[in-house]
């Protein structure tokens, strides 16, 4: 079993809402997809490919100061609850950590983790290189995946093309490899029925979105990620600073929603943001679903001022940890246990009355 | 089969229109598509690759005509195929983009609006990693994009520094 502690500040750096914006935005999240130019791209790779690009990488990770004292984990070798684990903490995609039904996880499919940046290995492209912050910042987030990118191409020869530039396995990535996200809360924009407009509005201007787990997920919770849907044909700033500038524009949407709802139903939405605290607080059974959506409305009242019982940080802990690989690694069980969704009310409960003691 | 509307070109686009309960099958060139306005950028992300792949194909035909490369061939690297490639919608590795490299730049440019790289450029280990100095033409190839997406901040940045690469002259 991994231990949670492991994982810088367990992992959740990210998540300690520290980051500008952090009311609206919970992570940005920039990753940069990589491949070695003498290995078959993952899916004609032999076994001995995916071998040979996890040592070479493994061997060029020693001399760089982004993952120098790097956490390595080899998924092939974990269990499925510790590949689970690190799937919730959004360091490996679900394709990686082999979770889907009848899925197998790859030979030398590994996660190298070091503070805010990471590599996955052997997924969709040899490498995926990743960057993770704490709210809306992607100018940060990308110089340090940029500084991880530079060190590691100065040791390993990627795949580079003069007119299409950085190879994938896929053509839908070609070019910068990069795909930034930015994982915002809008639960204004839904209550208003005004999310659909602003989701197809983005599509017009090449953004695209997903659920809290990146691609192939659902939407629980009001929580989208944004992302660029194109890699090629603009510089990497230019990506960048399209995204900022729609997620800016896509946050004062959602100020003004919240406005309009304060203005015009106010019984309504303080009824919705108790309720959803009130059931946390006092349920005794919670399905991760259900939590999910009960702590949207709380983060919503948060957001309004309406309730100071809880803070942030303590919102995006319960996120996590109750998730069923978490909360099962937490309370000692196995994630498919009968009892865990009344070990999730009960968990939830006391961190709520914990927090709110020390609120006062 | 022939387009529908001009009765020239092969039919790539296949269009179910249902109107007053009645299905109508129309099958249009790719040209009589865009005039329609079937092709959308907006449209062409929602199409999972693979299947966008074939339908983009124009007849072996028309791939036999390209320069070296017949319906069979395949990338001397990995042994990858076109029809690998339209069955799953990955490549097999680095050289396929050399292999097929035409019908690949006209995907990319459906995909992306552009099969142009105007990212940062990478150097092998041991080239000489020297940043290219920016060209006037690169500059206002990158302006035009930007005032396009109206990435305005941009533009003005790219803008000024043309004009001291201009007046340094």
């Amino acid at each position: 079993m991994i231990d949670l502690s492991l994982l810088p500040d367990g992992g959740m750096a990210w998540l300690d809402a520290s980051g500008p914006g952090s009311h609206l935005v919970l992570s940005t999240r920039i990753r940069l997809a990589r491949n070695l130019a003498d290995h078959h791209f993952s899916p004609r790779s032999t076994l001995a490919d995916r071998e040979a690009v996890l040592q070479e990488v493994l061997a060029a990770r020693r001399e760089t100061v982004s993952l120098r004292n790097a956490l390595v984990f080899r998924l092939d070798q974990l269990d499925r609850t510790d590949r689970q684990l690190l799937h919730e903490r959004h360091l490996v995609s679900k394709e990686l950590a082999g979770l889907d039904e009848r899925a197998v996880v790859k030979p030398g499919a590994a996660l190298l983790v070091q503070d805010r940046v990471g590599v996955m290995l052997n997924e969709e492209d040899h490498l995926r290189l990743q960057g993770l912050r704490s709210g809306f910042d992607l100018e940060a987030t990308y110089q340090e995946v940029d500084r991880l990118d530079a060190e590691l191409g100065q040791r390993l020869p990627f795949a580079f093309h003069p007119e299409f530039g950085y190879l994938t396995s896929c053509p839908t990535n070609v070019g910068t490899g990069l795909r930034a996200s930015v994982l915002i809360h809008l639960p204004g924009l839904v209550l208003t029925k005004e999310i659909s407009k602003v989701l197809q509005g983005l599509a017009q201007v090449g953004l695209t979105f997903r659920g809290l787990y990146g691609e192939g997920s659902e939407v629980v919770g009001n929580f989208f990620q944004l992302s660029n849907q194109t890699t090629l044909g603009k510089s990497e700033r230019e990506l960048l600073d399209h995204l900022a500038k729609m997620v800016r524009q896509v946050m004062e949407y959602e100020e003004q929603a919240r406005q309009v709802l304060l203005r015009d139903v106010p019984t309504i939405i303080e009824d919705k943001v108790w309720r959803a605290y009130g059931l946390l607080r006092h349920a005794r059974t919670l399905s991760f679903e259900e939590t999910t959506n009960l702590l949207s409305g709380v983060r919503l009242g948060v957001g309004l001022s309406l309730i100071n019982r809880v803070g942030l940080y303590a919102l995006n802990k319960l996120l996590v940890h109750t998730q069923p690989a978490h909360l099962a690694v937490l309370e000692g069980v196995h994630p498919d246990d009968a009892d865990l969704s009344v070990r999730r009310a009960r968990y939830v409960r006391a961190l709520l009355e914990d927090e709110a003691g020390r609120r006062g | 089969m022939r387009c529908d509307n001009c009765h020239e070109r092969e039919a790539v686009v296949n269009l179910t229109q249902i109107a007053d309960d009645q299905k109508v099958e129309v099958h249009l060139c790719e040209k009589c598509a865009a005039e329609k306005g079937i092709e959308t950028a907006a449209s062409f992300g929602k199409i999972p690759v693979g299947s966008f792949v074939a339908a983009l194909g124009k007849g072996p035909e028309a791939i036999a005509a390209l320069p070296g490369l017949t319906p069979s061939g395949a990338c001397p690297t990995c042994g990858a195929s076109l029809t690998d490639f339209r069955e799953s919608g990955r490549l097999g590795c680095a050289d396929c983009y050399r292999t097929f490299e035409a019908p690949l730049r006209d995907l990319l440019r459906r995909l992306h609006g552009s099969s142009r790289h105007l990212g940062e450029r990478y150097a092998a280990p041991g080239e000489d990693r020297g940043e290219e100095a920016p060209t006037t033409e690169r500059l206002r190839e990158q302006l035009r994009l930007a005032v396009e997406t109206e990435s305005f901040e941009l533009a003005a940045e790219l803008r000024d520094r043309l004009r001291a690469l201009e007046e340094g002259r």
